[in-house]
């Protein structure tokens, strides 16, 4: 099934949000179709037809918690933490093109 | 004068309770030890000498009791630690400090342990040498020019270079066992959602699971119930009581225990010395009263496959958070780029190697065309792992096989090979897919390096792991780190 293209690597990566150098997207095209040559091995699994999926390995529920307000983490101390901060806000570069 | 690093646990902490010797003494004998030898192990990626000490001071100031009260502890520097740098061993985090503890850094704390520092890793926990972390390899203290494991080698390595008598990993494919196998210390994953996963750095959640490192089973024992319990922050955190991993591990003993050997995990891959040493393993539980039987697990042979699927899937969705908004780095905000282009460029600079490979082969294994045949394949074949396990504990108690396929093996040697890394995991990634409890014990020394055997246990019966791992402890005591580097 595997063989994948170097396009195909590179519209991953967009999708990643990876800005991938040339250089890169040749190494990771070659990596990758070799370990997608090893893992479709899954395939052969042929006992899977009416097998459910297990998505986590204990059984889980849904929590709830009472719906009260309790105090999160101060402001201050979150925005320490970030890049760029201003106005008590998260600054982030511009989201819109200028055309 | 007793060396004070190269006590057990158990030992330091009777030590202080007793006033034979202080928590600040014991704490600052370890500071030493890390300043003495950490230039060559490189075990850890930060030491935080002021918090250690101050927690100490509270220990002999009797603020803080407990069983552990005043060990020192190695912490995975995957586990956020308030006001101490916690980078994941990814450069996209170099220099973020965290608002919030973990429950398991606040457990710690509360139990009177010692945090010295946060330990080295492959970045994101995804890697079987260290040799992925962004801030240089950590080397084993049995041969320091082979690979301490990973992605805990950090962990694992304090442990065997007497830098802590006790460290915390993670395990999502192996990343506490392979490490404590290939170092000769005890590693143990605990059951899923045994010990809380807040404050984890997430990779795979459906199978990461924090756990204890120790030199002995009895100190991964405490270690383990001061850590584990139900935490309403994490909503895969189990609400009943915690096994009882310390009771077991002072009853060691396995007469009448129904101990499997799985078929599956035996054979080619294997090295021959780690399968001697395992064979010799069995003997002597089969010696120590234990009945030991064969038993096949035929799915396992999908185990790699379905765990390189998943667990690059979860990744690829958990890492989209680092963004260069909230935390982290931020490269390219030149005031030209958009933030979709300074995002890509951060996450470009900031991911590795081997974590852009499995973002974009999780991506892909995700993306619409290959969802079933990949993802949704994988999933289902993980339902049939855990009917093997499920069979297998019909009848037998818990099942053994060797914890690593080889020794440690020489940094490099690896690196340019992702499969042949990612083969490390062969043996340990069956119970991250079940979500099982599994231990790695020291099992003696194939070409002068420690092999380990691997317990594995049905779910919520961690206690079993810590009755066989003693049992065999008491019986043919673990080899100490020879160390010839150090004393050449």
């Amino acid at each position: 099934m595997p063989e994948i293209t170097r396009e195909e690597v590179a519209h991953l990566a967009r999708l990643s949000r990876l800005a991938l150098d040339d250089h890169e997207l040749d190494g990771l095209a070659a990596q990758l179709d070799v370990i997608l040559g090893a893992v479709a091995q899954i395939s052969e699994a042929t006992d899977t037809a009416d097998v459910p999926p297990t998505t986590h390995a204990v059984p889980v529920e849904n929590v709830h918690r009472p719906d009260v307000v309790t105090p999160s983490l101060p402001r201050e101390d979150v925005l320490a933490g970030a890049p760029a901060a201003e106005d008590g806000r998260f600054r982030v570069p511009r989201i819109l093109d200028e055309e | 004068m007793t060396d004070l690093t190269r006590l057990t646990a158990v030992e330091t902490a009777a030590a202080i309770a007793s006033r034979e010797t202080s928590a600040v003494d014991v704490a600052q004998a370890h500071l030493d030890r890390i300043a003495a030898v950490d230039g060559a192990v490189h075990a850890f990626l930060h030491v935080d000498a002021e918090g250690a000490l101050a927690q100490a001071a509270r220990v002999d100031a009797g603020e803080v009791t407990g069983p552990l009260a005043g060990v020192p502890l190695a912490l995975k520097d995957v586990i956020v630690t308030k006001g101490v740098p916690t980078t994941v061993g990814s450069r996209i985090l170099e220099g973020w400090r965290p608002p919030y503890d973990a429950t398991v850094t606040e457990r710690l704390r509360a139990a009177g342990i010692v945090v010295l520092g946060k330990t080295n890793m492959d970045e994101f926990a995804m890697g079987s040498s260290t040799e992925h972390s962004a801030y240089g390899p950590t080397r084993n203290p049995w041969d320091l020019t082979r690979i301490p494991g990973g992605s805990g080698g950090g962990s694992a390595a304090a442990l065997a270079a007497y830098e802590a008598p006790l460290a915390v990993g993670t395990d999502t494919g192996g990343s506490i066992r392979q490490p404590a196998s290939v170092t000769g210390t005890v590693g143990v994953k605990p059951t899923y959602g045994g010990v809380s996963r807040y404050g984890l750095v997430a990779f795979s959640s459906s199978l990461d699971q924090a756990g204890p490192c120790a030199r002995t089973v009895l100190d991964a024992a405490l270690l383990h119930e001061a850590m584990a319990g139900h935490d309403p922050r994490d909503s895969t955190s189990i609400d009943a009581p915690v096994p009882p991993v310390v009771a077991a591990a002072r009853k060691a003993d396995v007469a009448g225990l129904r101990v499997g050997v799985v078929k599956e995990l035996s054979g080619e891959g294997y090295e021959t010395g780690v399968q001697e040493r395992f064979d010799e393993a069995v003997a002597l539980l089969q010696e120590l009263g234990a009945t030991v039987t064969e038993v096949s697990c035929p799915h396992f042979a999908y185990a790699l496959p379905a765990y390189y699927l998943i667990a690059p899937s979860e990744a690829s969705s958990n890492l989209a958070r680092f963004d260069s908004v909230r935390y982290g780095q931020r490269v390219g905000d030149d005031g030209v780029h958009s933030l979709e282009e300074v995002m890509s460029i951060t996450r470009a600079a900031g991911f590795g190697a081997e974590v852009k490979r499995r973002i974009v082969l999780g991506t892909y294994a995700l993306s619409s065309g290959y969802y079933d045949a990949y993802y949704g394949q994988a999933q289902k074949v993980r339902t049939l792992i855990t009917r093997d396990f499920t069979a297998a504990f019909e009848s037998v108690d818990v099942l053994v096989s060797p914890a690593s396929p080889g020794v440690a093996f020489p940094l490099g040697a690896k690196l340019d090979d992702p499969l042949a890394m990612y083969r490390q995991d062969l043996a340990t990634i069956p119970s991250n897919l079940y979500g099982g409890p599994a231990m790695s014990v020291p099992a003696g020394l194939s070409e002068g390096l420690p092999v380990g055997l691997q317990v594995m246990a049905p779910v919520q019966r961690d206690d079993l792991l810590y009755l066989v791992g003693g049992a065999f402890e008491a019986a043919r005591p673990f080899a100490s780190t020879p160390l010839t580097w150090e004393h050449a």
